[in-house]
């Protein structure tokens, strides 16, 4: 008899051989159980490669599923709080899906790959939530993690390296379009998409291809300074782009233990995924109640004075001229493209309206020793940075 | 004749924390023991040669970390080092590895079932949340709802906050955790037997219900919400055995100027007016004392040690209706090496943990339907440790000591008392059970200690040999335990007090007992309260 013995080593992806050629640093991490690289060279560089260039990030352990079956479009659209009747094949949608207490349990990407086919890609795992909802419906739910390689190619020159890779018509795919291609006999599925709030490209093939598409793709850009990225710089062109991210701007509903610390759409500033035309969806009385009597908590994109960043700190607003606490940053950096000293944060309601000014607490480290600064911050309602390339159709050639 | 200020009746861990803190407080105390050597069913035995055995508990985890600070245990020598591993055998020679690595246990869960692997996570935060709701309570006393004293109101409020905290929907998940059975808990989120049995053992153990019992799902809960370190619902070994834990806490209480006296046994606690007086031994000495506070549980200790016409008719009646019924026996065995465990590949580190030889819910519940039988469980639950993998103190080198918790044992056997051929015939079918798993473990054994419940009431002194000095059902928690009206610590005659495991908020090595007891005491004394607070949120 074989014993058997679960592996307790990080997996790795199909791109880790070309990763680690390219890796300088060994500085890695676990993502979802994957091994998954925090920089490769230098992650300040990587992020320029983003913003100037482009850079490709191996997102392979994103988690996946594939819904299938005759009542699949019913079935999403009872899951998620927008109307994906909008979304037809060939599209793409940003969505949040809640319990019944209008709580987010999480925000994720959905594909229409084909007429009734989907891909949910999400950061966490939630397989017995999609099962249970699914009830009365007639799908097919299943988990694809492994099963799908996926690499962002995101930045200025990355439309021209994927027309040099020979992916023609490329130029007509908008923003949140996905279209597919044959590679070497295997399909490849292209969508406008990204997390960097560029101009940018997601690529999804299966494993046994991934080298040679990684490899065709390399060729492809070495004259437009393709680089390889790891988690940092795209941390860094995240919260430029003001996308949230689950565990770290929120938390998934399901696995918070203290009542209060979840959040619903409208509190994270989502109010545009939340369509009440739709008749029902999970969450959606909670929600409309939440609508009625006003929320607790309110996501604030700030642009603070100076230049230290403001992680982990307390956000205070004025109130009878005193100054009180109203929140705290759950992302903060000094933006090298924006030269802006910038954050995201959740403060309580009715504090941080577009245009107030607000304080925060920022204390920062010098050879040793802590200084506090108390800095004046804006609250503001567009994208730290937001290029019209991101927009462009047929993109520039750059 | 000299008069204490306190004397504290069995020097089990309960018994000495409520010493230390009322002798921290400048109180003149005596604690009592009637074997001879201390620590209860917290205890570190020397049975053969140079092994150590925990032949009671034998793990720790929910002793209060606020106690052990505030004792100073460290200080007097305790070390608790946490384990994790552990696994579930299984007949068809697979088993089911418990990984403290959350990657690592979602590929094992997975193996199973991914949507499984996936629901642990929501099942750890559901769980996670109730630990949190119950543990603020555990360092309180728990307030009687019929009493108007402001401090019993407050107390209420401080209940009704924290449950209208969790929101609405997790109120009605509260009340229906609290009386629910483990299956029906574990049903909700998982779909894989053996993953439902693995973790439904926690459900039953110390407790005569079986796993589709209500109230079960609570007794889960306190086995999840002891910590190591802050790591909430780890469990760990302490070094040299769980007498290490008695024995820190009697240093500590013998540094405050307390003082132990073992070979003990107290016949009677007396009497006199309404009002305790002090103490009479079985060797007939009598001690006095303004102050009696018995460790035992509370048949024992007020059918047994007291006289039944100084006691209050309705609460003697409770008390004898008080369930504290022998579910479990114990297996204590030294090994003349590890033994091997041809499913689990060489070297694997969940040896460090607990094993579990049964792998389906039918043979759970089978287990139990042999002890409503009245008898023991011919295919056991046995929880399976070999803490010297962890602890170099307790054997010598390259030898062992295996622990082995074995549920369900009745009491008595079909009626009546045990014969000496039951007791082997019990020892034997938990040594079969083991060697199924493991071909060279009969030979590795050098000597065993087979313990019924009868056993260990008779060395102990725990009823029928419950471990919780009573089962740990909704009926008899917070402001029902032991008895309603009666679960501030105070006995129903003055002076004398409860701080054993029979009191809230049970058993398990907490200390939690013997603390709040001591806060009682003190306050009634008029003397400043050295009980520390809980920590609160973490």
């Amino acid at each position: 008899m074989t014993i058997h013995e679960v592996p307790q080593k990080r997996l790795t992806t199909p791109f880790y051989p070309r990763l680690t050629e390219l890796d300088r640093l060994n500085n890695w991490h676990s993502w979802k159980g994957y091994t998954s690289t925090d920089a490769l060279y230098d992650p300040e560089l990587e992020y320029f490669a983003i913003r100037n260039s482009t850079g490709v990030f191996d997102l392979s352990p994103m988690t996946k599923y594939r819904i299938t079956g005759p009542d699949s479009l019913d079935y999403i659209n009872r899951l998620v709080t927008r109307d994906m009747n909008k979304i037809k094949p060939g599209r793409v949608a940003y969505a949040v899906w809640c319990n019944d207490q209008g709580q987010i349990i999480d925000d994720g990407t959905i594909f229409h790959l084909r007429e009734g086919e989907y891909r949910l890609c999400s950061q966490e795992r939630h397989l017995p939530w999609l099962v249970s909802a699914a009830i009365g419906f007639d799908v097919s739910i299943v988990e694809e993690t492994a099963e799908v390689a996926g690499l962002a190619v995101q930045g200025p020159t990355s439309f021209s390296i994927l027309r040099t890779l020979g992916l023609s018509g490329i130029e007509e795919l908008k923003p949140f379009g996905l279209t597919h291609f044959d590679f070497e006999g295997s399909e490849l599925m292209v969508s406008r998409t990204g997390f960097t709030g560029d101009l940018g490209y997601e690529l999804w093939i299966e494993p046994a291809k991934a080298l040679a598409l990684w490899d065709a793709l390399f060729e492809a850009g070495k004259l437009y300074g393709i680089t390889a990225i790891g988690t940092h710089a795209l941390e860094m062109a995240r919260i430029e782009a003001g996308y949230i991210a689950a565990v770290t701007d929120f938390l998934p509903a399901e696995l918070t233990v203290r009542s209060g610390r979840s959040r619903s759409p409208f509190e994270l500033g989502l109010d545009w995924l939340v369509d009440f035309k739709k008749p029902t969806f999970n969450g959606r009385r909670a929600l409309a109640e939440e609508k009625r009597r006003g929320s607790n908590w309110r996501l604030v994109k700030l642009d603070i004075d100076g230049n230290k960043p403001a992680n982990h700190s307390y956000i205070y607003t004025k109130k009878n001229g005193k100054r009180i606490q109203a929140g705290f940053t759950t992302s903060a950096m000094w933006s090298p493209v924006c030269k802006q000293n910038i954050a995201i944060g959740t403060v309580n309601t009715p504090y941080g309206n577009v245009g107030d000014t607000m304080q925060v607490e920022i204390y920062y480290q010098r050879e040793m020793l802590w200084t506090r600064v108390m800095a004046d911050a804006v609250v503001v309602d567009k994208p730290f940075w937001d290029p019209a390339r991101r927009r462009a159709t047929p993109p520039g050639n750059y | 004749m000299k008069t204490y200020d306190a004397i504290v009746v069995g020097a089990g861990h309960n018994g000495l924390a409520n010493a230390a803190f009322l002798a921290k407080a400048g109180l003149d105390v005596l604690c009592l023991e009637k074997n001879p050597y201390i620590g209860g069913a917290a205890v570190s035995l020397n049975l053969y040669e140079d092994w150590i055995y925990s032949n009671c508990s034998y793990v720790c985890s929910l002793l209060r970390p606020e106690i052990y600070r505030s004792l100073d245990l460290a200080r007097h020598g305790l070390q608790v080092t946490p384990y994790g591993g552990g696994m579930t055998f299984m007949e068809n020679g697979d088993y089911l590895g418990a990984y403290w690595d959350s990657e690592t246990r979602y590929k094992e869960y997975s193996r199973f079932s991914k949507h499984d692997a996936d629901a642990y996570e929501r099942y750890s935060a559901d769980t996670m949340r109730q630990c949190r709701f119950i543990r603020d309570f555990m360092m309180r006393t728990p307030p009687d709802p019929t009493s108007f004293k402001p401090r019993d109101l407050m107390e209420l409020m401080a209940i009704g906050k924290k449950f209208y905290e969790m929101g609405e929907d997790r109120m009605y998940d509260t009340v229906r955790f609290w009386t629910q059975s483990v299956a029906e808990y574990l049903d909700e989120y998982f779909e894989t037997d053996v993953i439902k049995t693995a973790l439904s053992g926690s459900g039953i153990i110390g407790t005569a219900l079986g796993i589709h019992s209500p109230g079960t799902a609570y007794v889960l809960l306190h086995h999840y919400m002891g910590e190591v370190d802050g790591n909430v619902g780890a469990w760990g070994f302490a070094r040299g055995g769980m007498g290490a834990v008695s024995q820190a806490i009697a240093n500590s209480f013998q540094s405050y100027g307390g003082e132990i006296r073992t070979n003990a046994g107290v016949e009677q606690i007396l009497v006199k007016n309404g009002k305790v007086t002090g103490v009479a031994l079985t060797s007939g000495e009598e001690i006095s004392a303004r102050v009696v506070v018995s460790n035992m549980d509370v048949k024992r200790t007020f059918m047994k040690c007291m006289d039944e016409k100084d006691l209050p008719e309705d609460f003697l009646h409770r008390v004898k209706n008080f369930k504290i019924r022998g579910s479990s026996g114990k297996l204590n065995i030294a090994l003349d090496g590890l033994p091997t465990f041809p499913a689990l590949p060489k070297g694997s580190p969940l040896l460090d943990g607990d094993m579990h030889f049964i792998d389906s819910m039918e043979r759970m519940e089978l287990a139990f339907d042999d002890w409503k039988e009245g008898t023991w469980s011919k295919d056991p639950y046995v929880d399976m440790l070999i803490p010297t993998i962890t602890d170099p103190t307790m054997a010598p080198p390259g030898k062992h000591f295996m622990s082995c918790f074995v549920q369900y044992c009745p009491e008595k056997i079909e009626g009546r008392a045990w014969t000496n051929e039951e007791r082997d015939a019990f020892g034997k079918t938990v040594i079969d059970q083991i060697a199924k798993y493991s071909p060279d473990f009969k030979d590795l054994i050098l000597h065993v200690e087979i313990r019924t419940p009868q056993d260990i009431e008779n060395e102990a002194g725990l009823t029928e040999g419950n471990i919780f000095h009573g089962e740990l059902t909704m009926d008899q928690l917070l402001f029902n335990r032991p008895v309603p009206g009666y679960a501030q610590y105070r006995g129903p005659v003055k002076g004398m007090y409860m701080c054993g495991s029979s009191t809230h908020p049970g058993g398990g090595v907490m200390a939690a007992p013997g603390a709040n007891a001591a806060r009682e005491i003190l306050s009634d004394l008029k003397r400043q309260n050295t009980v520390p607070e809980n920590f609160g949120d973490d």
